[in-house]
């Protein structure tokens, strides 16, 4: 029973991560119908800086608003000098380019850092709660991730920047028959999208460890979180996220087989079953129109 | 007698398809004028290309100001509000999100909130379907909502693309009759663009013909109402 209890609450844990990068994920593609498959390392390179500014000696209080910053400028500046240019290019010049993404950011973390894996100290300290049932950085984790996502539906639901993003994702043409710059709304989303991943990033990298590869598996089971909601959905999105969380670990800790050694198989499995039964996802509309 | 928009030499084109040939038009201060045309003859084309969605050269005179040079969004920001064709809803949104999308350029709380309670007074039916996803709406319901966002901007211009495309009779006499109350009792002028010629004659002060992109004919809307010729030639009634 405890051990059910701890694997949950670990799944809720990680799954707050894997939400984070399904709602970043799900923003880009809303906004340009593309996967941005170097949102990973966007997230790895936020928590290098993170790291960097911490080895400096800057008190962690202020190196979460000074990284969420940075990363945020970041984005904004990857959608307006690499994104935007490619306009309406084809799907597969949007691959070639994110993965060109992929490497240089992945590349350049090494270079700048190398590639030795790095502690990194959870802002929450050691210690647990409970009788040891949850630690406190898992504690933290849950806390932040749920207050990142209630500020970001207030945000899309009660406020005309949001509602402008909202519009201009669904109807770019419309979007700009009221005056809204469509442009702008999507460059706000990749910087938006970029500062979500290195809260996420600086949260799992205390349980991962710091490494240019580090976002790898997270963002799969980001991806998977994201096709599990329904990529259409951004509430989908999270729930899926925190689905993927939960079936990682009661997979990985009950069915003897998986282990923790086939867990990452798991989120591949979970996109494909989807694809193939559900492509929409378990909240992804198809929106209801009449003509 | 003072002209809010004035059109002259307007060409535009997909790609190398050249649709409008040097078109010249105008709306008065306060007036309503009305580009007819068959399918096809380039009217949509037309209203796209004032409103800067796609590429056009010749002058663009609003309220004074040659706006041949630029961008949509700065292009509604100066108050020319265009009913697109398909009307445009954002499907996902509900009715009265897609009616704050249409003040999305104006800043003061207070008129954005005296304006959805205008447009909620000219449309009651909207009122009804406020918290609605807006795909969901009717295809009357939907160009309501496509006219009343537009007023949701205050614009000076409004630029209206077969608005009584698809509906009923019924439905086209109330939508006009609420469109020319608009027109008098808020002073905004409009360009309507329509192959139904019958009835946005008797509401517009000026018309135009346009076939293929060429006008053809201009004049008052009585003139063209009233001569059987240009009826039997131009507009197949
Ligand atoms: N997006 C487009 N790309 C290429 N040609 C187009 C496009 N839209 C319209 N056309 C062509 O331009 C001409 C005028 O079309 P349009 O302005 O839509 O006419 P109308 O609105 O009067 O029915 C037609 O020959 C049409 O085929
Ligand atoms: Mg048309």
């Amino acid at each position: 029973m405890e051990l059910l209890a701890q694997q949950l609450i670990t799944g809720i844990a990680t799954g707050g991560i894997y939400a984070c990068m399904a709602l970043a994920v799900v923003m880009i593609y809303q906004a340009i119908h593309h996967l941005n498959f170097a949102q990973g390392e966007m997230a790895m390179f936020s928590t290098f800086i993170a790291w960097q500014m911490l080895a400096w000696g800057v008190p962690y209080w202020l190196v979460i608003p000074l990284t969420v910053v940075i990363s945020f400028a970041g984005g904004v500046a990857i959608e307006r000098l690499v994104i935007r240019p490619l306009g309406d290019a084809p799907v597969l010049s949007h691959i070639v380019v994110f993965i060109g993404l992929f490497a240089i950011i992945n590349s350049l973390a090494g270079f700048i850092w190398d590639f030795t894996i790095k502690p990194f100290p959870s802002p929450f300290g050691e210690g647990s709660q409970f009788g040891g049932l949850i630690s406190n950085h898992q504690v933290g984790m849950i806390a932040v991730t749920m207050t990142v996502l209630v500020i970001l539906f207030l945000f899309f639901q009660y406020t005309r920047v949001g509602l402008a993003m909202r519009a201009a994702a669904e109807n770019p043409a419309s979007a700009r028959l009221v005056g809204i710059r469509v442009g702008w709304m999507i460059a706000l989303g990749w910087g938006m999208a970029a500062a979500i991943g290195a809260i996420a990033g600086i949260l799992i990298a205390p349980i991962v460890f710091l490494e240019p590869n580090m976002m790898l598996s997270i963002l799969l089971y980001g991806f998977a979180g994201a096709v599990l909601g329904g990529l259409t959905s951004p509430t989908g999105a999270v729930f899926g996220g925190f689905m993927v969380g939960i079936i990682e670990n009661l997979a990985g800790t009950y069915i003897p087989v998986i282990g923790g050694e086939l867990k990452l198989p798991i989120a591949l499995f979970l996109i494909v079953t989807v694809l193939v039964f559900k492509p929409t996802g378990l909240f992804g509309r198809t929106v209801v129109q009449r003509v | 007698m003072s002209m809010l928009l004035e059109v002259t030499g307007l060409h535009a084109s997909y790609g190398d398809f050249r649709v409008l040939h040097g078109l010249d038009f105008s709306v008065e201060k306060g007036g309503i004028s009305t580009l007819l045309g068959a399918n096809g003859a380039g009217k949509t084309t037309t209203l796209r290309a004032l409103c800067g969605m796609i590429k056009r050269s010749g002058t663009i005179r609003f309220d004074g100001n040659d706006i041949s040079g630029k961008a949509t969004e700065d292009i509604v920001r100066m108050g020319v509000a265009h009913v697109p064709e398909g009307r445009g809803t954002f499907t996902g949104l509900t009715t009265e999100e897609n009616l704050q999308c249409g003040a999305m350029t104006r800043s003061s709380r207070a008129e954005i909130a005296r304006d959805l309670e205008q447009a909620y007074h000219w449309f009651p039916r909207l009122r009804e379907r406020r918290n609605q996803q807006a795909g969901t709406l009717s295809g009357g319901e939907q160009q309501m909502l496509a006219i009343a966002r537009a007023l949701m901007l205050r614009p000076r211009l409004m630029l209206l693309d077969e608005p009584s495309f698809g509906l009923a009779p019924l439905i086209v006499q109330e939508m006009f009759s609420i469109l020319r109350k608009v027109n008098e009792e808020e002073q905004v002028s409009m360009l309507i663009v329509e192959q139904n010629a019958g009835v946005v004659l008797e509401l517009a002060d000026t018309a135009f013909v346009l076939e293929t992109g060429d006008i053809v004919m201009s004049g008052t809307a009585a003139e063209i109402r009233d001569n059987e010729t240009i009826r039997a030639a131009y507009l197949g009634y």
